[in-house]
């Protein structure tokens, strides 16, 4: 046992100085492995974290949101809908929602308005997302200036920034008063612009929308599940993108490992012949080898997934945020929330450190099965 | 002692083609003795070598092996020792590693790294402490005065200074005997002279000695203690004979 713990350092030791000997090329091996597992490993942190954005966006959505539609377009939704509905047994509340969009021509930006039912800010004032705030170069107790339907400026006060837990969700928000969403949209007050439905039992969800589109063929009853599909689909449509570009990282990683296996020096095939002829078995040669692969692939696979960490998180993926998130022209900026998936990194641990250690070993199996006497005739 | 019996080494180059480069060749070596393999070019030393240092296994014939310790063979004094030529390849790395130290005619060093590295090499598969292989490295770094060049790249040192770093290299596991193929094919007389002292002194230590030459100062050395001649793949002439 020891014996073999000393047989193992030895092997280490002499892999490590063999490493050393050949300094240009394993350290361009080194950072060309580092690129690709950074490519990788910040796809797969950067697809969580969007994720994770896109579960906090929906946690706080309502079970059913029910639209009304003229000529299959969606329109106002009159108030008393919501007294009829929430008079079907099992519907527990039904709360008319105000929002819409608002598009800044002087900044070129699209903000998302929003009239809360539950602590809304007092009429005159408005709560914005960080990117609203960015964007206009305005803080708390500034005034803001938006151009109302019907021609007059609508003076705001900044009465609070929102916080950043989910930016990516929250950048481009304005909260208001119900009052100044009529005036500033000329909406009338019986309107909404849609209907928020809380459901007693879920299972009951699916009846309570039949019955809906019963009582007013007019509407269209949306479910959150068909909301988190959508969402979802958002998500994994970026993330299939990400497929792709996951796909072209793979592929890049194994023409490096093929073209690091099929190459091994005609030196690293002396020094092989050499150590047979001294006395090291075929078992100790491939040893020396897996230590040699092994050295490379574990430290470019740890610093590829730290640098990624550090450029996802901390740098908000600089590299590639804007052609992944956002889809308005706000461009959130944020900090991502870590979330590290550990079956992700699994996989390409397993995918990326285990083929190129083989690929470094086979080529030196394929040279150190040769006889020992051949390095007497060398 | 070294016993081979009949030995027979045939390479097949094609189907059709095969040649035998040692020809039912018997020999005894004694232990502590020095024994010399001369002859022109292909006769069949360095398989000869090859065969006796179990780097590769005749086609027929035995060898045999005696005062031999192993993992799976321990020797006594009346024992006749085992036959090398049928062991598996594991035992025989095992005996070649133990038993033998090899200098080869390319001196086969590693190259960038130092010289005490390349004198310690054999040693690292064994298993044994590097501080101890160590210890034994530098005192035979000092026994071939080479301590100055301790850490310096091999690729730094003189001909002669390759030389004793090889036979260090094959002195540090300790073995029974040294085998050297063509060991002063690239050394002027005056070293030449000098590696025939130092293998000298290893014989006096109690190694067992085989050397294949066509150098005169080799195989005329007044150290040897049997000279044996041999010309496609047979001995032609022995001296003394037996």
């Amino acid at each position: 046992m020891h014996h073999a713990l000393s047989r193992h350092r030895n092997i280490l030791d002499f892999a490590l100085s063999s490493l050393l000997r050949r300094k240009a090329k394993n350290i361009s091996l080194f950072l060309v492995y580092t690129l690709i597992i950074f490519v990788i490993a910040s796809l797969i942190f950067f697809v969580q974290a969007l994720k994770r954005e896109a579960a906090l966006l929906l946690a706080e959505a309502p079970d059913m949101v029910v639209q009304r539609m003229i000529a299959g377009r969606h329109d106002l939704i009159p108030t008393n809908y919501g007294e009829k509905i929430s008079a079907i047994r099992g519907v527990s509340e039904v709360t008319p929602r105000l929002w819409g969009y608002y598009y800044d021509p002087v900044f070129q930006a699209n903000y998302t308005l929003l009239a809360p039912d539950t602590a809304p800010p007092p009429p005159g004032t408005i709560t914005i997302g960080s990117g609203v705030a960015r964007n206009l170069r305005i803080k708390t107790d500034d005034l803001v200036t938006f151009r109302s339907y019907s021609g007059t400026p609508l003076l705001l006060t900044v009465s609070g920034i929102m916080p950043l837990h989910s930016e990516l969700v929250s950048a481009d928000l304005v909260l208001m008063a119900a009052e100044d969403f009529q005036a500033m949209f000329r909406m009338p007050k019986d309107v909404a612009t849609d209907l928020a439905v809380t459901v007693a039992n879920p299972r009951e969800l699916v009846t309570v929308a039949n019955k809906i589109v019963e009582l007013f063929p007019d509407t269209r009853p949306i479910l959150k599940s068909e909301l988190l599909r959508t969402y979802d689909s958002l998500f994994d449509w970026r993330g299939g993108m990400m497929v792709v570009m996951l796909a072209v990282a793979l592929l890049s990683f194994v023409i490096f490992a093929w073209d690091k296996a099929s190459g091994l020096s005609a030196e690293e095939r002396k020094e092989i012949g050499i150590l047979k002829s001294i006395g090291w078995e075929t078992g100790d040669v491939l040893l020396l080898k897996f230590w040699e692969g092994a050295v490379i692939s574990l430290s470019a696979f740890l610093a590829g997934v730290l640098l990624a960490y550090l450029h996802v998180f901390f740098s908000s993926a600089a590299l590639f945020s804007h052609a992944l998130k956002g889809w308005a022209i706000l461009y959130p900026q944020f900090t991502l929330v870590p979330t590290i998936d550990g079956y992700q990194l699994s996989v390409l641990f397993v995918l990326s450190v285990l083929p190129y250690t083989a690929a470094t070993i086979i080529p030196a199996w394929l040279a150190a099965t040769i006889a020992p006497d051949a390095a007497m005739r060398s | 002692m070294i016993a081979l019996q009949q030995v027979t080494k045939t390479f097949s180059i094609s189907p059709t083609t095969s040649f035998t480069a040692v020809d039912n060749v018997s020999l005894t070596i004694a232990r502590g003795s020095m024994t010399i393999l001369k002859g022109p070019s292909g006769s069949g030393k360095t398989t000869l070598l090859a065969l006796i240092g179990c780097m590769t296994r005749p086609s027929s014939g035995r060898i045999m092996l005696q005062g031999v310790e192993t993992s799976f063979f321990q020797a006594t004094d009346r024992s006749e020792g085992f036959d090398s030529s049928s062991l598996p390849e594991r035992f025989l790395t095992e005996i070649r590693r133990s038993t033998f130290g090899f200098i080869f005619q390319q001196f086969n060093l590693i190259k960038g790294i130092s010289a005490l590295q390349n004198i310690m090499l054999p040693a690292y598969p064994t298993g044994e402490q590097q501080p101890v292989v160590r210890q034994r490295a530098l005192e035979l770094m000092e026994q071939f005065d080479l301590l100055r060049h301790c850490n310096s790249p091999v690729e730094w040192l003189s001909g002669g200074e390759l030389q004793r770093v090889a036979i260090a290299r094959a002195l540090i596991n300790n073995p029974i005997a040294i085998i050297a193929d063509e060991p002063t094919a690239h050394l002027d007389s005056q070293l030449s002279q000098a590696f025939m002292e130092s293998i000298g002194l290893l014989k006096d230590s109690g190694k067992t000695v085989l050397i294949a030459s066509h150098d005169p100062i080799v195989y005329n050395s007044s150290r040897a203690d049997q000279v044996v001649e041999m010309r496609d793949g047979r001995i032609v002439q022995q001296e003394p004979s037996v």
